[in-house]
């Protein structure tokens, strides 16, 4: 017995949770399908950064199109998601680094951007407080900060089924195919079809789009993040180095999350992560040096996501080369939690409309696979 | 002073030198593996035998004679050739059996062929109202202090619980000369008739007579209220008072300290953060690790002997060591294996000190509002979250403890969940209608034991380093 939905959106990340909402919003019934349940993975366990500073140029339009909706995420999903605003300071720790920061700037100003600013030591002693003497400054994105991510990847599941979104959690999309017009998808015991399918899938979506004929250059990886006990506030933007592997945000309840990309070993069909001590004490060591407030701290839980990563670090964002109906929003690569919100508005937008204001394509798939298709859209 | 590993690889690494570990230590050195035993505290003994080689309590009466077997465990372990280093916390396994152990303020690291977790049991969570105050603490913590400092209590002093530990205690508390003035009995009286089936098996146990006698001798001295249904402590900032309801009164006494047991259950969060399926036991209301019967758990490598592997008591946690032991004999170096016990003697001992065993679970076995609290009761300490607030979070969508995380911080302070964990899974589970199994546990995560950040800064980064260190 088959059921029709307007759309499938395979993954209950922010960003499958996103869509799903948004598609809501625009007057479909979506369904989303999620093999474990909502924010299991990446989603859920990320460092819950917010962030336009220092991202890569072709996604920082779906960035800034993102901060908007962050900046109202309460009006959106009736949760405030814990987001907070503070900003985020890129630390430049010797003159070499201050000087890639200002090229950086410079070249973001001649594109017209103006989110990152250009600081020099008193305002990032300013900003931050904490931070070692020697640093000469940095950059840094002032409307940015920090969600939790658990938080909000479960607001926006909420919300959209609010709307009427139907979630189905712990089975796996299974069988997907394109048959008389529609996408169909086996999901336990019952089939679903629908005219659109979103793959959302995060570590899992580089199998179906190469199941489905789109194979590209993916991997699965586990950033590590470990969090401290309470200690007293001292710092409240986050902080991101330029030189070296390094994240740092501490919460309102005084922990203090340390993250900055050193990956552990996922086991991916296990749902599970091995942690790589010896890098975990190299960013423990960073923090060491740069915050002595630090020092007495302890660590009481180290934990690592599963994702994908893109070989060039970009996501792959919109519809598909050879597929009608069929839209890809995967492969963030350690950088999609801020970018869910708008990624799915934009998403919705380019399945209702056709096409959408915010300038997404540089992030297609099709960057791999010249279209195939006879009436794709641009947009 | 710090000790850190000999080696960088081991045959065996055993974690925990209570019972279970001594045994499973001793076993793999005799048969010539190289073996390590990693232990938490500053002797050996674990709980049962606490302070083995140092209490200051040296009548032997006084901690009875079981308490003593320790120290016959301990002499064999001496004589072998295993390396011993207590106040080693180890604070990562993972499935490549690589260990972390905090030692003296410095992190060492170890690869093992086989592990054998003995890390025993914690005391099950006892959330009644007020159990947070100052002057509530649980048995097994008065027990530590008993043992290793000959320190009873003076003041007015309540017990409230159940199970054979609380007895024990109270028995050893008297014959050192504290003071305890009412024993609150929660075993609910249906318990008995249950166990009756099981009555014989216990009978033929080496722990009935004890049991029996321990019971009569405590009883001749304390007031003994049996059959308590409701339980609360209360004051102002310091433990003033306990309630207690049994049978149609219902009564306050004035309290200076209030020990509250009932039973054990499995340390699982070492195994846990390593990978090990664990399952839920329904006899014994908690979790338990999947295990064959050497011991061997789900990861490749890791076994489980002693409490952690189910509660089964000392007797039965030494033969199980020497269970886990014998078997990665056999993995490891077949030959040796002759010079052992043979494993089916090694099941009969087993078979004898595991007797009575459900008779105990069965009569022993907590009820239902002393382990499912609501209201203002505070579950979560770390986080300061109450029974209420989960209530409230599973009816706005939180479907088990990880996903509840999502809405309170449950389970994310520095003690992870060992001191909610089994309250949390019961009360979204009869929340949301489900068995325990089907609401699952949170996901631990490394280290299972805090360490510093200063700490953690120096551990050696690669391999050069490494070399630095080890050989500089």
């Amino acid at each position: 017995m088959t059921k029709n939905v307007d759309a499938i959106v395979v993954g209950g990340g922010i960003h499958g949770c996103s869509t799903a909402l948004h598609l809501c919003l625009a007057g479909m019934k979506p369904m989303l399908i999620e093999k474990d349940y909502a924010g299991r993975h990446a989603s859920g366990v990320n460092a819950g950064g917010v962030r336009q500073l220092a991202r890569h140029i072709p996604e920082i339009p779906l960035s800034i199109r993102s901060m908007g909706i962050w900046e109202k995420v309460a009006e959106l999903v009736d949760d405030d998601c814990s987001f907070e605003s503070h900003g985020q300071v890129l630390v430049a720790e010797n003159e070499e680094e201050l000087a890639v920061c200002r090229a950086r700037v410079a070249e973001l100003n001649g594109l017209g951007f103006t989110h990152e600013e250009l600081i020099d030591a008193a305002e990032l002693r300013r900003l931050v407080p904490a931070v070692a003497e020697t640093c000469p400054g940095g950059v840094v994105s002032r409307r940015d900060g920090a969600a939790n991510p658990a938080q909000t990847t479960t607001a926006f599941r909420r919300k959209a089924e609010r709307l009427g979104a139907t979630v189905r959690e712990g089975v796996a999309a299974n069988n997907i195919r394109y048959r008389d017009g529609r996408w169909h998808v086996e999901v336990g015991s019952d089939t679903f079809a629908a005219p659109v399918l979103v793959n959302a899938a995060g570590a899992w979506a580089g199998k179906i789009a190469a199941d489905l004929g789109e194979p590209v250059p993916v991997e699965t990886v586990a950033p590590m993040l470990m969090i401290t006990s309470r200690v007293p506030h001292f710092i409240d933007p986050v902080v991101i180095l330029r030189g070296r592997k390094l994240s740092f945000k501490q919460f309102v309840n005084g922990t203090v999350l340390i993250g900055g990309g050193h990956l552990a070993t996922p086991y991916q069909d296990r749902n599970e992560t091995v942690l790589d001590w010896k890098s975990l004490a190299t960013s423990a060591q960073t923090v060491f040096e740069l915050f002595p407030v630090m020092r007495s701290a302890t660590i009481v839980r180290a934990w690592a996501g599963i994702e994908a990563k893109m070989k060039d670090d970009i996501p792959v964002f919109g519809p598909s080369s050879r597929h009608q109906g069929l839209y890809h929003q995967f492969g963030f690569s350690l950088h999609g939690f801020q970018l869910g919100p708008g990624a799915g508005a934009v998403m919705a937008e380019l399945i209702v409309n056709g096409g959408t204001q915010t300038r997404v394509s540089d992030l297609g798939i099709d960057r791999f696979h010249p279209s195939t298709l006879q009436n794709k859209r641009t947009s | 002073m710090t000790l850190a590993p000999k080696r960088e690889d081991y045959d065996v690494v055993v974690i925990g030198a209570g019972p279970a570990g001594l045994a499973a230590a001793a076993t793999a050195a005799e048969a010539g593996l190289s073996t390590l035993l990693l232990d938490e505290n500053m002797g050996p003994g674990g709980q049962v035998f606490r302070a083995i080689s140092s209490t200051p309590v040296t009548d032997r009466n006084q901690l009875g004679a079981d308490y003593w077997v320790g120290a016959d465990l301990v002499q064999v372990l001496r004589a072998s050739s295993a390396e011993v280093i207590h106040r080693a916390t180890v604070w990562s396994l993972d499935r490549n059996l690589e260990i972390a152990a905090s030692i003296g303020g410095a992190s060492a690291f170890v690869k093992a062929n086989r592990v054998i977790i003995a890390s025993g049991a914690l005391e099950r969570p006892f959330p009644i109202a007020g159990w947070t105050l100052p002057g509530v603490m649980t048995a097994g913590a008065a027990q530590t202090m008993l043992k290793s400092s000959a320190l009873v209590p003076n003041g007015r002093t309540v017990i409230a619980g159940q199970g054979p530990l609380l007895w024990l205690l109270a028995a050893q508390i008297l014959r050192l000369g504290g003071r305890i003035d009412r024993i609150l009995d929660t075993t609910e009286r249906g318990n008995y008739l249950a166990a009756l089936p099981h009555a014989f098996a216990f009978l033929t146990s080496p722990y009935f007579a004890k049991g029996l006698a321990m019971m009569r001798e405590v009883k001749a001295k304390v007031q003994v209220v049996s059959g308590v249904t409701e339980l609360s402590a209360s004051g102002d900032g310091q433990l003033a008072s306990v309630s207690y309801v049994a049978g149609r009164r219902r009564e306050t006494v004035p309290a200076d300290l209030l020990l509250l047991h009932q039973g054990v259950v499995p340390n699982v969060n070492l195994a846990m953060a390593a990978g090990v399926e664990h399952r839920w036991d329904d006899l014994q209301l908690c979790w338990s690790p999947v295990l064959d019967a050497n011991g061997n758990s789900s990861v490749a490598g890791i076994a489980i002997a002693g409490d952690g592997a189910g509660i089964g008591g000392a007797n039965a946690a030494v033969v199980r060591g020497r269970i886990a032991a014998r078997a990665a004999v056999e993995a490891l170096a077949p030959a040796s294996a002759a010079k052992l016990v043979p494993m089916a003697q090694l099941r009969t001992d087993l078979a004898k000190a595991e007797r009575g065993r459900v008779f105990l679970d069965t009569l022993f076995r907590p009820a239902r509002q002393f382990r499912i609290p609501s209201g203002d009761t505070v579950v979560c300490r770390c986080e300061e979250v109450t029974a209420k607030d989960i209530l409230d979070a599973v009816a706005i969508g939180a479907t088990g403890p990880n996903q509840l995380k999502a809405y309170r911080r449950t389970g994310m302070g520095p003690c992870q969940g060992r001191l909610c964990g089994l309250t949390v899974t019961e009360l979204m589970a009869q929340a949301r209608g489900k068995t325990p199994q089907e609401i699952g546990y949170y996901r631990l995560r490394a280290p299972v034991k805090p360490i510093t950040l200063a700490e953690l800064a120096a551990v050696p980064k690669t391999e050069a380093d490494v070399k630095a260190v080890v050989r500089g």
